[in-house]
């Protein structure tokens, strides 16, 4: 079964978001979507202090099977990306919750993460797609 | 539908799809590591679901002489194998399939996807012939393959196995009753394929397990021969093309002996052309894939057929389907997702022996 993390909100397009302390948002795809996607072999991420609205694409993530775009689950600016994932790809799928972040935002409003999927709800969807 | 091994596939932590009305498995974790086990060390595969068929009688050599592009009069002894290409009067590509040659005749192993339009068409060819053209559906096949194959191979099989293997040179087989072992493989690798009865090829794939050796999917199977230069039936090749498209002229005979297809080949050798398979390599990162575009001087001078990711190479690697080859000009640029990438034109196979062998074409 794939891990539904309880500390963070999801899109039903598969990205996790977790707001941190200093008001920041850190993005990532869940486990559900590591398994999907198969052997991650590139990560596209933007340029630091690029803004995106919520909703468009914002990285890309290639794994064996296709590419996938990865979407801004809130308005806001680049503010940090996770370099390490040039290099070892892999780490998306062994520690998609974790080291395999994708990017770090800064929201133009932080209780817009308020409106996305809960745990529950995206578990729900998961269930769905599975079936 | 499911193999015999489908229990083991499981066991073995297997995440199975849908594959021509089969379910097997993809990867057991990791695509990659598989594909690195098989060219460092040694995987083992279930083919159970492709398609094995047994021509015997009186007319089986004359028989597959006509149906085959390939001669199987090279196969002069019983223990041989060769690789041909199965055309239409066309010249089209119905499957690409493996003869092995043994005491009682011809066994034929193709396509699974394939599976119901060969036979049909094998049926069918074989009208006026004095052959018997049998499908084996209860066999089970187990291809073994990398450099520690062979070793292991010794130790996991019976001892009468063990000496027949022994004695194989590469692209020689043996039999015994239904059995087969050959010296073949679809990775590039050393190795062998094994065609047992269905307890006897599960007992074998649990001691080969339990010596190390990696139960590997079809993912690492498809980059496994991507790397090693060899065509997939239904991405490479089909009905709509020729051998000369699909770098497979090296496959085909020309001896009088008008074979299927043979008239409609040599009308195209006559009216020249030159539109050829090719290797292509990405110099960025990136993935090919079948269906992206590749351009050269603003135009569009053809598609990729198979794309994947190069483990051994660590960049993506394609085949890709040229018109006019032999005015090709460099640079050549691959459209993925609306880009142009710069790649390059190359020789096939990629990977040998685990390391890079390929040139630039132009």
């Amino acid at each position: 079964m794939a891990e539904v993390r309880d500390d963070v909100r999801y899109l039903a397009t598969h990205e996790w978001v977790k707001l941190e302390a200093d008001g920041s948002v850190v993005v990532g795809i869940s486990d559900h979507a590591q398994d999907a996607l198969g052997d991650v072999v590139f990560v596209e991420l933007p340029e630091i202090g690029t803004s995106f609205v919520q909703g468009s694409e914002m990285a890309v993530v290639e794994s064996v099977k296709a590419a996938s775009d990865i979407y801004a689950p809130v308005s806001g600016v680049v503010v940090a990306c996770n370099s390490a994932l040039e290099d070892a790809p892999e780490t998306v799928n062994d520690s998609p919750y974790d080291a395999g972040w994708f990017v770090r935002l800064t929201p133009d409003d932080p209780s817009s993460i308020e409106s996305l999927l809960s745990p529950d709800a995206y578990q729900a969807l998961c269930d769905d797609e599975t079936r | 539908m499911q193999t015999c091994l489908y229990a083991s596939h499981i066991d073995a932590g297997g995440k199975m799809v849908d594959f021509s009305g089969w379910q097997m498995p993809i990867h057991y974790g990791s695509q990659i590591e598989e594909h690195i086990a098989v060219r460092q060390h040694a995987g083992v595969f279930d083919v159970s679901h492709m398609t094995v068929i047994d021509v015997t009688g009186k007319d089986a050599t004359t028989f597959l002489r006509h149906l085959l592009a390939n001669d199987v009069v090279k196969l002069s002894r019983v223990g041989q194998a060769l690789y041909s290409a199965m055309l239409d009067e066309r010249g089209g590509i119905i499957d690409d399939l493996m003869v092995y040659r043994g005491p009682d005749g011809y066994r034929l192993v193709v396509n699974c996807g394939t599976r119901e339009k060969d036979l049909v068409w094998l049926q069918t060819a074989a009208a006026g012939f004095d052959v018997l053209v049998e499908e084996a559906p209860h066999l089970a096949i187990l291809a073994v393959q990398g450099p520690k194959a062979m070793d292991l191979l010794g130790t996991a099989l019976t001892p009468h196995q063990a000496h027949a293997l022994a004695e194989l040179k590469p692209f020689e087989c043996a039999f015994s009753g239904q059995d087969m072992i050959a010296r073949t493989g679809y990775t590039g690798e050393l190795g062998a394929e094994l065609i047992l009865a269905a307890d006897a090829a599960c007992a074998l794939w649990d001691r080969l397990r339990a010596l190390g050796v990696k139960p590997a999917g079809l993912g690492a199977r498809d980059t496994l021969r991507l790397e090693a230069g060899l065509n997939l039936y239904g991405s490479d090749m089909d009905e709509q093309v020729t051998p000369s498209a699909c770098n497979l002229s090296w496959t085909v005979v020309h001896n009088g002996r008008d074979f299927i297809g043979e008239k409609a080949l040599l009308a195209e050798k006559e009216a020249g052309g030159d539109r050829r398979l090719i290797g292509v390599v990405m110099t960025d990162r990136g993935v090919l894939r079948a269906g992206h575009p590749i351009v050269s001087g603003g135009r569009e001078v053809g598609v990729i057929t198979s794309g994947a990711f190069s483990p051994s190479l660590q960049r993506g690697i394609g085949f890709a389907r040229i018109e006019g080859a032999n005015e090709l000009k460099a640079p050549l640029l691959a459209v993925i997702r609306g880009r142009e990438m710069p790649v390059l034109g190359v020789t096939l196979p990629f990977v040998r022996r685990g390391k890079a062998c390929f040139k630039p074409l132009v």
